[in-house]
């Protein structure tokens, strides 16, 4: 909200310049977001009068005028505003003053006529952002007067940044309020005086749900000067507020609403049609609004209505059918008030958000209304004349909310606030903010007024007391915590350690959304997922991924695009499973590389990325989570994947992940022209792990012994490798491949393998016959199971 | 006979000849060997009268004992030089780069967050997670958040037909936490939260890092502690900070707070306050015994600060070129 520091100082005028005060509103939680000092550099300014204008005889867009600067003297000014005309009024500045954007004006020559000064825009006085020609003032404006002195300048216009709890500061009223409190400084009083009715005219409103409207003022007022203007002063302000102007019988209502916080809605009377009444809306009631726009209301909606139908949505926008405008001579002023349970979420469902609903959804003062009509009474008979009927309320104070005693104990005060405040001043803030108390034994009874929503408890009033003592004043204290320690697990290895390990194998870490777009979703995951967003930014950013690689391959595209050869990326986040009733979330670690395996160097040659690469770093990984004799991979198609080079990972026989090569249908998909390898873990799964146990170690020696075999090429490095484990479990204590080998001297069709077996016991010493006879069962069932060919 | 001083200059000017260690071999053998000629005088003391013997005898022995030392010390030099010329050999270029791989880097965002959980951790704070998928319940219900209430329409939520909605912010995990745990609880939890917002300052998706503390007698003044030692843990350096009033609906009290940074300007960085007796009560916490605050900071816009990113969305851009600044 914006408010003209003038207006606020004719409320409360503490002593404090205008840095100090907006410090001191900040302070107090209404956040100052900017102060636009206004007006400043006019000196020399001046109201003149045009007194006639001719064209230019060089030039079709110029006029030249004969403008007054007092009255009886004229000079002659180039001026090429196009609504320039005779009889107007409009800020002068004559040749030899320098404007507030710094340009020093001088008589001179503008194709061959000369100017003696320039009529000026809003934008040229720094008064505006947008302009459409030069400044019209009212034809009341006294010429020759300085300007800004004409427009109460200078000014600073504070804009706030108000609280959604804070309804009540949404006025000048309120802020004055809260300022007075803040400072200790006497507020204007707010009471207006009630102007007596000079006819006998009221019009009948019919309330049908009083909990709906418990407050209701209205008034009638016959044979306004439909001619009249809104003077100078009240546009001025308006402006200053960011309101246009439109006539004077709005610009009153958005006056006294900006003034006293109580939106206000005219009626052009002569179009009201029967007794005025609020009601929740009937279904597939239509109502066309001020903007123009007709909108069909649901039943939770109040409107206004007439014997039309609705003739405006209450409390939000007024309706076209009774619209003032002017033609308009008899008035209806209408200022209720509306519940904010009737109003809230109502004016978004309509893609409306309007000055009124903003304050009526917060929360008005329950009993401003009556203030309100007789504040917009007394300036429409000022300013358009006419003639005003009897104010007419009515109210059901049942209906009307009412503020609960609240107890404010003094112990609580200070235990949540961490410090002990006076008791003299406790009472002196809460005095100071309106609210009513009574002092009790272990602190004090508080009543706090009814344009006070936000204070419902004890720690509301904490709050109010903390805000204007002033958060500054309370200490910094360590508190003792009386929290267990908590346990260390190393039944799961952290995310931390996986993270090191992938940078330190040279991953690159990226965070990609979690919503990304159906078609790679679906593609790179293999199924359709439920877990649709029904109002995303973008198709693309609208399905809750199932797998983090088409996040990591776009990532890696952009780079590629961007003449990266070698993109190695990983991310650690969520995957989203399940059903919308009951959604699954995994937190998993994928991985991308691409380009060649290491970063182009003199040492080493230069060689593609390929599937061990990548399978080493998972090992990395998985093997930071301990005992990796139960950990396989094993081929396994994937959607993601190209078949043969694709493999599932399994520890315990539980899945805990998948590994191989992109397939290229997708790498061409996202535009990567190098073989893409990518792994994707679910980390709970992965990292699970426990406590090492340790055991013996072996006093003895160990004795090494290999065996080399012919076997079909399909037979996998890992049955090979346990068949010849499993041949003597107690002497074999590991089994490794050291060389595979197809080619000349080997049968298509079939590889010669090359195992090398440590054997150890660890009671006593091997001896060689121990050694051949693990050798001879290893080799049998080599045989048996795999027709091995045994080589010498 | 030569005299012994003359053998034993003729010796060194041999040993010193000598080039290498099978030469200095050759020169042993020839004085002090079986046969050589210090081994011969030595033989040949019995000539002498019995009464010179013993004299001529230590004479010789010394004689002994000088040559094995220079002949000692010249094989050792000769080793060396022999070992230095073959390290020549084996000298490599030690500025050509190591072989095998680069090392990547983390996104700052994480980053900073593990900065951030370190620091709460050592201070013995929990951490802890929540689900991403939230309901209305845990989201905005539980936290205060009256229906329709204007509160929730500053958060612009993402849905999902049925009414599940992608989480607004952390603090759901406040309620998951107290439910789960009950109290005293002291916790963080950091992590992705959404919002239906994409422009220069906002992306829709982005980092919190949320704090509670519920215990007996906790305070605002604790919370004012807590958070001046984190900013200044964070930064590295001592920091001015602001508590302004504000509105959440799950604090009351409830704070802004910013920090004086460069050229005099505050800006804003996280938002706090003691946590509404509503809260503790819907996550079955008595409030009349407890009482609590909770933070809540944006992670890019602290993560923004202490590595001078300039605009947010580079964040999530993933350029390399920029990433590979957080090494």
């Amino acid at each position: 909200m914006k408010i003209a520091e003038s207006w606020l100082r004719e409320w409360v005028n503490p002593d404090l310049d205008t840095e100090t005060l907006a410090h001191q509103l900040t302070m107090s939680g209404h956040e100052v977001e900017g102060v636009a000092y206004e007006g400043e550099g006019l000196d020399g300014v001046i109201i003149g009068e045009v007194i006639a204008v001719s064209r230019h005889p060089n030039a079709d867009r110029l006029s030249v005028c004969k403008v007054s600067t007092d009255g009886r003297e004229t000079i002659e000014v180039v001026c090429g505003a196009p609504n320039v005309t005779a009889g107007m009024k409009s800020p002068l500045a004559r040749a030899g003053i320098t404007l507030p954007n710094g340009v020093k004006l001088r008589k001179s020559k503008i194709r061959g006529v000369i100017s003696h000064g320039m009529l000026c825009s809003a934008v040229e006085l720094g008064l505006g952002d947008e302009s459409d020609g030069i400044i019209a003032l009212p034809e009341d404006a006294p010429v020759g007067e300085s300007l800004a002195s004409y427009l109460g300048l200078p000014d600073a216009v504070i804009d706030l940044n108000l609280t959604p709890n804070r309804g009540d500061c949404f006025s000048v009223l309120g802020i004055a309020r809260d300022v007075a409190a803040l400072t200790a400084t006497d507020i204007k009083d707010a009471t207006v005086a009630s102007v007596s009715a000079t006819i006998d005219d009221t019009h009948a409103v019919d309330v049908q749900q009083a909990k709906a409207c418990p407050s209701f003022a209205g008034r009638v007022i016959r044979n306004i000067d439909a001619h009249a203007k809104t003077p100078i002063w009240m546009t001025e302000r308006l402006r200053r507020s960011g309101f246009r102007c439109i006539h004077p019988v709005v610009d009153i209502t958005n006056y006294v609403m900006l003034e006293l916080g109580q939106p206000l809605h005219a009626y052009d009377l002569r179009l009201v049609a029967g007794a005025i009444c609020p009601r929740l809306a009937k279904a597939g009631e239509k109502l066309t609004l001020l903007d123009d726009k007709e909108i069909a209301v649901t039943e939770d909606t109040l409107v206004i209505s007439d014997d039309s139908g609705a003739i405006g949505l209450a409390g939000i926008m007024g309706g076209l059918s009774t619209a003032v405008s002017d033609a308009t001579v008899d008035v209806f002023f209408e200022a209720a008030f509306w519940p904010p349970e009737f109003i809230v979420g109502r004016a978004r469902t309509y893609g409306l958000h309007t000055e009124a609903s903003l304050r009526f959804e917060r929360g008005v003062d329950p009993h401003g209304q009556a203030r309100a009509i007789e504040r917009a009474t007394a300036l429409l008979l000022d300013i358009s004349g006419g003639e005003a009927g009897p104010l007419v309320l009515t109210t059901s104070d049942e209906h009307l909310p009412q503020r609960e005693t609240i107890r404010l104990r003094r112990s609580r005060l200070a235990t949540l606030l961490g410090v002990k405040i006076d008791d003299a001043i406790v009472v002196e803030i809460l005095q100071r903010l309106g609210l009513d108390i009574v002092a009790q034994d272990d602190g004090w009874d508080v009543t706090p007024p009814g344009f006070r929503f936000d204070i419902a408890i004890e720690a509301d009033l904490i709050e109010e007391v903390a805000r204007v003592y002033g958060y500054d004043k309370i200490p910094e204290t360590t508190e003792i915590s009386q929290t267990a320690l908590e346990t260390v697990t190393e039944s799961k290895i952290g995310l931390e350690p996986v993270a090191a390990t992938l940078v330190a194998r040279d991953y690159q870490e990226v965070i990609t959304y979690s919503f990304i777009d159906s078609e790679s979703n679906r593609a790179l995951s293999g199924a359709e997922s439920d877990l649709i967003l029904s109002n995303p930014i973008s198709s693309e950013m609208s399905v809750m991924r199932a797998s983090i690689l088409p996040g990591l391959l776009r990532a890696a595209s952009a780079n590629a695009a961007r003449q990266q050869d070698r993109v190695r990326l990983f991310e650690i986040g969520k995957s989203f499973h399940g059903t919308l009733e009951e959604p699954v979330e995994i937190v998993r670690i994928a991985a991308i590389a691409t380009g060649s395996a290491l970063p182009e160097q003199w040492a080493a040659k230069a060689q593609s990325v390929d599937f061990f690469d990548i399978k080493s770093d998972v090992d990395a990984i998985l093997r930071l989570a301990g005992d990796a004799t139960q950990l396989h991979y094993t081929a396994a198609d994937h959607a993601a994947l190209q078949p043969g080079q694709s493999a599932k990972i399994t520890r315990n026989d539980q899945l805990i992940g998948m590994i191989g090569k992109l397939h290229p249908r997708h790498a061409k998909y996202f535009d990567l022209k190098r073989d893409v390898f990518v792994f994707e873990l679910d980390a709970a799964l992965a990292l699970a792990s426990a406590a090492p146990e340790a055991s013996q170690v072996s006093k003895y020696p160990s004795i090494r012994r290999d065996i080399s075999v012919l076997v079909d090429d399909k037979i996998s490095a890992d049955d090979l490798i346990q068949t010849v484990a499993s041949a003597a479990p107690d002497l074999i204590s590991s089994v490794r491949i050291f060389d595979i080998f197809r080619g000349p001297g080997v049968e298509a069709g079939l590889k010669s393998v090359a195992l090398g077996l440590i054997l150890q016991e660890t009671s006593r010493t091997l001896t060689d016959e121990d050694a051949d006879a693990a050798m001879t069962a290893a080799v049998r069932k080599l045989q048996e199971k795999f027709a091995a060919e045994l080589r010498e | 006979m030569q005299g012994l001083s003359e053998l034993l200059r003729l010796a060194a000017s041999e040993i010193d000849a000598a080039s290498d260690p099978a030469a200095l071999d050759r020169v042993r053998v020839a004085y002090l060997g079986k046969k050589g000629e210090l081994t011969a005088r030595l033989k040949a003391l019995s000539e002498l009268p019995a009464a010179e013997r013993p004299a001529a005898g230590q004479e010789i022995n010394r004689a002994k004992q000088e040559l094995q030392g220079s002949i000692n010390e010249r094989r050792e030099s000769l080793e060396a030089a022999v070992l230095e010329a073959q390290l020549a050999g084996d000298a490599v270029d030690v500025t050509l780069p190591g072989r095998g791989y680069a090392v990547g880097g983390r996104h700052p965002v994480s980053r900073a967050m593990a900065r951030i959980e370190k620091i709460f951790r050592n201070a013995g704070f929990g951490v802890r997670s929540g689900p991403e998928i939230e309901d209305d319940f845990h989201n905005f219900t539980a936290l205060n958040f009256p229906e329709n209430h204007p509160a929730r329409a500053l958060h612009d939520t993402f849905f999902f037909p049925g009414g599940k909605l992608l989480r607004t912010h952390t603090s759901p995990v406040q309620i998951r936490s107290m439910v789960e745990e009950g109290v005293p609880i002291r916790i963080i939890s950091t992590g992705r939260v959404y919002r239906c917002d994409s422009d220069q300052t906002h992306t829709p998706m982005f980092h919190q890092v949320e704090g509670l503390v519920v215990d007996r007698g906790i305070s605002l003044a604790n919370l004012k502690a807590v958070l001046h030692q984190f900013v200044e843990s964070f930064f590295e350096r001592k920091a001015e900070l602001r508590f302004r009033p504000s509105y959440f609906p799950f604090t009351e009290p409830s704070a802004e707070v910013d920090v004086l940074w460069e050229e005099g300007k505050w800006l804003e960085i996280l938002g706090c306050g003691m946590v509404h007796p509503n809260v503790l009560e819907s996550a079955g916490v008595d409030a009349e015994e407890f009482t609590g605050y909770a933070f809540g900071m944006g992670i890019e816009r602290l993560a923004m600060l202490r590595y001078g990113v300039k605009d947010l969305r580079t964040f999530f851009d993933n350029d390399l070129r920029f990433l590979q600044q957080f090494r």
